[in-house]
């Protein structure tokens, strides 16, 4: 049999591109991971200051837009940015043209008329990132496209890792929950896979996506050789009405809820917010000092400043990322 | 049963092409004259009696290709296709028919309606066209249409594409009264309450890009379905798209135990799979979804044996602004019908995949079989329905004659160019 090679190949401009976006875990190396996790130690550092605000991106423009509600990676993105001096203008779908019927090329061109350095765009469908890189001059960074990718997220996590348990490599993670609709574990996922940790995905079967390459079990059990569990939220709103993945939130919470009672002393709990206490995480881990809820929040904030700097400023990251978001 | 603007026949000499008819078992480089838009003599150095003269050095002279499985989006949508730009954009990709799905606003589901199309293609029809009528009356699946004035109004076979007919005991009437008209039911086989929101196979490629899974056996399960109904009735059907492993095993079955059910495959489930989505290019969704390598490969044997006996565009036009959204937000369907020919002579035929033999007869011969239409062949005597082919030359896919251009062939680079088509007696395409 012959293997069809992608028609869109011979679409791809040649050389990289000189613009750099931070659009999917897929498009960075160990290296991209790596500089990127040393500029976030660097910057965290810098906070310690009594005036934490850095002059590095003064006079450049970053625009927020958002077309799903959120709390901490909308708020942390636009500190960062402010944090390094930069403009910000943060859009969110509800009260703007979206509302209108706007499409998101449209919105897109509209915003990539003032000149931004940088959009960063969250949006419930796939690919949009990468319709926003076509149509715009910006730098794109993915704050989460569907149920695709949430590379921030993912960069935010293993920093933590990494500053609280000093380690990386060899680390064994169960991530536990709804991965089926969690772009959250599918960055991870693949984070995980450059940087040589361990994953186990554990959750009812259903919410298990068939045909992923990736160690599966439907045994909450499972999570007791695992030195952090990472714990997704169970999210009622992508889930269709009579959809069944579950019989009930109450059935979810006795299987795969996370108790004391399931878990190891000093087993570390993370998990990327909001929480659902009482469903996926018992209220008594999520406040206990095993949980590095907060450490993450405070991480996001250091990483976003890395990845605005990165994809301004810094040195070859992703070539891959560049082919493949310029093309798509 | 078939419609196309009146034209006379013409007179042409077709001199020194290799002539491949593989259902008239002829190979062998010839002149073709044509008096009159008839075949009237093949063979060497024949004299021209002042024809028009054709240079066929090079080039293959086969029957004009037949594509059971099309949109023209008329009424309704006449911004996306016509009857004029869809029957042109055929005669570019060498077809001398199609058949168009009943699937319009409104839906071809009355006499009225069909009769207007009808009425139309003789007027603006480059090539024949036929049309399908609906199974159910705005294909809601709730009331059967009038099956018998439909096929009396010229309806070549009746469908509910793009929607499966949902409710098994409705199968089973639409199936029991088309008897009485002797056309065939040709049915998209889609299990919704397992694809439903799903936009890309269930798989590797939908796992870990996170697009909700439509899976194979949402298909399969269906195709069982028609296929016990069709078997328990002794009616013939039509299985339109064929896109899996299990669908073309239950298809097997079905036809071994004397069931007479046909089926389809279209050019880009034969040459791509699931992973061609990574692009997150619109133009590559369509429904059914590109699937596995092993689903490909048994597509390919069952057309390679016969068990799939056509080859259909589902030529699908959507507006430009309509596929230019992320992936989830855009429709299904791609066009196809000035490609066809030369990305499976590109993909399958050249790397010895498919024979070219076996490729002509799935694009003319078997569809025209399995909808009863007349065979377009290379046979003195018959109507001039002919391609005349280039097999190696090199194009871009760049401009279409179809009033859309949602190809996921955009761009790229083909082996293998229409050189002219003739239709009914009369040219109908020159590159």
């Amino acid at each position: 049999m012959t293997t069809i090679r992608l028609v869109h190949d011979d679409l791809r401009p040649p050389g990289p591109s000189a613009r750099r976006h931070c659009i999917s875990i897929a498009d960075l190396t160990r290296d991209d991971v790596q500089r990127l996790l040393g500029t976030a130690r660097t910057f965290e550092s810098a906070l310690d200051r009594e005036v934490k605000k850095l002059p590095t991106l003064k006079g450049r423009l970053v625009v927020n837009l958002f077309y799903e509600s959120s709390t901490r990676t909308s708020s942390s993105f636009e500190l960062a940015a402010k944090r390094l001096s930069a403009d910000t203008l943060t859009l969110k779908s509800a009260g703007s043209s979206v509302d209108k019927g706007e499409s998101l090329k449209d919105t897109a061109l509209t915003l990539g008329a003032y000149d931004p350095d940088v959009i960063v765009i969250r949006h419930p469908q796939i690919g949009a990132p990468q319709l926003v890189a076509r149509v715009t001059e910006a730098h794109i960074v993915n704050a989460g496209d569907g149920k695709n990718q949430h590379p921030t997220q993912a960069l935010l996590d293993v920093y933590t890792l990494q500053q609280q348990l000093g380690r990386l490599e060899g680390l064994q993670v169960a991530i536990v929950g709804d991965v089926l609709h969690s772009r959250v574990a599918r960055s991870l996922m693949q984070a995980f896979d450059l940087l040589d940790i361990h994953c186990t995905l554990v959750g009812p079967p259903a919410l298990l996506p068939r045909g992923m390459n990736a160690e599966m079990t439907t045994d909450i059990g499972a999570i007791r050789d695992a030195d952090v569990v990472y714990v997704l939220r169970m999210q009622q709103e992508r889930m269709q009405a009579g959809a069944n993945y579950v019989p009930s939130l109450r059935e979810y919470a006795a299987r795969w809820g996370i108790t004391p009672e399931r878990l190891r002393p000093g087993q570390k709990v993370m998990h990327p917010g909001p929480m659902n206490r009482g469903v996926e995480i018992d209220p008594r881990v999520a406040d206990s000092a095993d949980a590095l809820v907060e450490t993450q929040v405070r991480s996001g904030l250091v990483v976003r400043m890395a990845v605005l700097y990165d994809v301004l400023t810094g040195g070859p990251v992703g070539v891959r990322a560049l082919a493949a978001a310029e093309v798509a | 049963m078939l419609y196309a603007k009146e034209r006379s026949g013409e007179n042409v000499v077709i001199r020194g092409a290799r002539v491949l008819d593989p259902t008239e078992k002829i190979d062998a480089t010839i002149d073709v004259r044509i008096d009159d838009g008839v075949i009237a003599a093949m063979g060497e150095g024949l004299d021209t009696n002042e024809h028009r003269v054709v240079d066929g050095a090079g080039l293959v002279l086969t029957p004009a290709f037949v594509d059971p499985h099309v949109h023209l989006r008329t009424p309704g949508r006449e911004d996306e296709e016509t009857i004029a730009s869809g029957t042109a954009a055929a005669a570019a990709g060498g077809y001398c028919a199609i058949l168009a799905m009943p699937n319009t606003d409104p839906v071809v589901d009355s006499a009225a309606t069909l009769g207007a199309l009808v009425e139309t293609a003789g007027r603006e029809a480059e090539v024949a066209v036929g049309f399908l009528a609906a199974i159910t009356r705005g294909q809601h699946g709730e009331e059967l249409t009038e099956m018998a004035e439909l096929a009396d109004a010229g309806a070549v076979a009746f469908s509910d594409d793009g929607v499966p007919v949902s409710s098994a005991g409705m199968m089973r009437r639409a199936l029991q009264y088309a008897s009485i008209t002797g056309r065939k039911l040709a049915l998209h086989c889609e299990e919704q309450s397992l694809s439903r929101g799903g936009h890309v196979h269930e798989g590797a490629v939908a796992a870990e890009l996170g697009f909700a899974a439509y899976p194979s056996v949402a298909e399969s399960v269906m195709v069982e379905r028609d296929l016990a109904l069709a078997g328990y009735e002794g009616q013939p059907i039509h299985l339109l798209h064929l896109s899996s492993v299990e669908s073309v095993a239950a298809l097997r079955r079905a036809r071994a135990a004397g069931i007479a059910a046909s089926a389809e495959v279209t050019p880009h489930h034969l040459v791509l799979t699931d992973d061609a989505v990574r692009s997150l290019d619109a133009n590559l969704k369509m429904n059914p979804p590109l699937r596995a390598e092993e689903d490909r490969a048994a597509l390919i044997e069952a057309l390679k044996d016969g068990s799939i006996e056509c080859i259909a565009t589902d030529h699908a036009p959507h507006a430009l602004h309509e596929k230019d959204v992320p992936f989830e937000a855009a429709p299904f369907g791609v066009t196809g019908l000035e490609t066809a020919f030369a990305v499976l002579n590109t993909h399958l035929v050249r790397p010895g995949v498919l024979t070219l033999e076996t490729m002509i007869e799935r694009m003319t011969a078997g569809p025209a079989r399995v909808f009863g239409l007349e065979r377009p062949r290379v046979a003195v005597g018959a109507r001039a329905n002919l391609a005349l082919l280039d097999l190696e030359r090199e194009w871009r896919v760049e401009s279409f004659r179809s009033r859309s251009r949602n190809s996921w062939l955009l761009g790229a680079t083909l082996t293998g160019a229409v050189a002219m088509t003739i239709a009914g007696g009369a040219v109908a395409f020159e590159a």
